[in-house]
């Protein structure tokens, strides 16, 4: 019986969070092409966030590349195919890997940044200070963000498939010596426009999805430093949720 | 600018007669299920320093929300210069809150600008003014609260009394009617305190803006303001000259203006009689 109305309790403060993101996304889409007129603000916000996350994203892409290589070179061995090592680290890559660990190390670094930022403008009365000028802060302040955000991402996830393609190659040609020559050329002869696609889809969707978390925990903190903290910590739980639950559905859709 | 807001949104009444700027008229306002103001009535008179006084907790920045429309009270009406706050649409409200400029208790600056751009924010948001005239109204203002050397600095970088005067600078950037400050003393040190309180009658006297001061500083209110309102259990407790107020025959404000310990305020937190629970707890 408990249990029952426990769940029962978690369905109505899930309908009524997803009813509350809903509305939120409503009016940062209406302040969007206002922001938009201003790009000077954009543009910072790339820099912030982009800058933040760079080395960072860099880093742990050449890692995840260098274990790809690794693995991949010791399965496909056992077919004697190590020829298509390329093939596979590439498709890894672009599809699932770059887009998934780029969102997930994206809300970790910029998401948090983001949301503590707006959280503390909250509790600091700089967003009612800001109402107070006349001016609407979801248009001057969280728009730019948010737009900054989304399009920072999916660059970073080209910047971490690119080393990490680097990062096979370097355990693959390097040192175990697959054949330079092949390992490019079966890449370039087996990764489709399709597969580009797909990661590039991810890429814009968990952009999308975990700036628009990151900037609504921020913006709704409860304006103490315990709010603070707890909407970081819920940005990086809930981003880290939905890009995995959006992953799946994307690529099941995609197949 | 602000004189073609205010035609715009003042056309339902000519205001320029009336002796009061703001009216609130049995105002009742509660959350949370608790009542904050029952029956709240009181005018702020144009182009004088009106302070608003009362103990914590006791809705004095509720009063100031209601004042500027952040929030709606439950009943009653706010006139602003004939303009019924409540009933704004978020665009007239933004057109009115230009004519405001509000104080926050920590300053409320812009952490990521300096000095210079948090005082040019207004000015850059709402004007096209050319960057040279920007700047020449942005020192004017810096020069105006002492701080003109401190332009490049960050907030962060500023003690308390030097951010509530860059804050003060930046809201007289765009030459407000109504100047409303929010505990413009607490935490300051005396020197610090007796700029505060010279920027407020400056800003009341050379430019006649009708002034709101929010505090509990009874010594330094008695020098400053015009008329007091003591807000005490939802309603306008006493009102007039500070000074004429001491001999108050209300208990709450004799409480209040003298700063005795116990009295309607109680003391002590409700609780539940103190010889029961120490023996409950020891059993
Ligand atoms: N958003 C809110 N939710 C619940 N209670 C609130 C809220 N805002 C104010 N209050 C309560 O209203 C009362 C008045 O608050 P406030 O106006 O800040 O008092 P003052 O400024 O006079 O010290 C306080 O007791 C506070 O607990
Ligand atoms: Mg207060």
């Amino acid at each position: 019986m408990k249990i029952v109305r426990e769940l029962a309790d978690s369905a109505g403060d899930f309908t009524a969070a997803v009813g509350g993101v809903t509305l939120f996304l409503g009016r940062l889409l209406g302040q969007i092409p206002a922001a938009l007129l201003r790009p000077s603000l954009i543009v910072a916000q790339v820099h912030n966030t982009g800058a933040l996350s760079l080395v960072i994203i860099m880093t742990c892409a050449l890692f995840v590349g260098a274990v790809l290589g690794l693995l991949g070179y010791d399965t496909l061995l056992r077919f004697g195919s190590e020829d298509a090592l390329g093939t596979v680290g590439a498709l890894g890559l672009v599809k699932e890997l770059g887009p998934v660990v780029t969102a997930l190390l994206y809300a970790g670094r910029a998401g948090t940044a983001l949301a503590s930022e707006l959280g503390l403008m909250r509790a600091t009365d700089q967003l009612t200070a800001i109402e107070m000028m006349a001016v609407d802060p979801m248009r001057r302040v969280v728009a730019p963000r948010f737009i900054g955000g989304v399009i920072a991402m999916p660059l970073l996830t080209v910047v971490f498939i690119a080393i990490g393609i680097f990062g096979v190659q370097l355990v693959g040609v390097q040192n175990f010596g697959v054949d330079s020559a092949s390992f490019w050329s079966q890449m370039r002869a087996s990764v489709e426009l399709n597969d580009i696609a797909e990661g590039v889809i991810k890429g814009c969707v968990f952009g999308l999805a975990c700036n628009l978390i990151a900037v609504y925990e921020g913006y709704n903190a409860i304006p103490t430093a315990e709010g603070v903290g707890r909407a970081t910590t819920r940005t990086v739980v809930i981003s880290a949720v939905l890009t995995l639950m959006l992953d799946y559905m994307i690529t099941a859709v995609m197949l | 600018m602000v004189s073609a807001v205010s035609t715009d949104v003042s056309s339902a009444q000519p205001a320029a007669a009336s002796e009061s700027l703001i009216e609130i008229r049995d105002v009742h306002y509660s959350v949370g299920g608790r009542s904050i103001f029952s029956g709240l009535n009181l005018s702020i008179p144009r182009g004088r320093i009106t302070a608003l006084m009362g103990p914590s907790g006791t809705g004095k920045t509720t009063l100031l929300r209601l004042v500027t429309g952040q929030i709606k009270p439950t009943r009653g009406e706010i006139l602003f210069d004939g303009i019924n706050v409540s009933t704004l649409k978020t665009r007239e409200l933004y057109a009115l809150r230009r004519r405001m400029g509000m104080l926050f208790q920590n300053g409320a600056l812009l952490t990521d600008m300096s000095v210079f751009e948090n005082v040019a924010f207004p000015l850059r948001e709402h004007t096209d003014l050319p960057e040279c005239l920007i700047r020449n109204i942005v020192l004017t203002k810096l020069q105006a609260v002492g701080l003109r050397g401190a332009a490049q600095l960050m907030p962060a970088e500023l003690s308390g009394g030097m951010n509530r005067r860059v804050a003060l600078a930046r809201t007289m950037a765009t030459d407000p009617e109504v100047l409303i400050y929010d505990e413009p003393f607490t935490g300051l040190d005396p020197i610090s305190m007796g700029m505060i309180v010279r920027l407020v009658r400056h800003m009341n006297a050379a430019l006649g803006i009708t002034s709101i001061v929010v505090s509990h500083d009874v010594h330094e209110l008695s020098g400053l303001s015009d008329t007091s309102y003591i807000i005490a259990g939802g309603k306008v407790a006493a009102a007039g000259k500070l000074n004429e107020l001491k001999g108050h025959q209300s208990e709450i404000v004799n409480q209040f203006l003298n700063g005795l310990p116990d009295g309607p305020v109680p003391f002590h937190y409700p609780a539940a009689d103190y010889q029961q629970q120490l023996l409950a707890d020891s059993e």
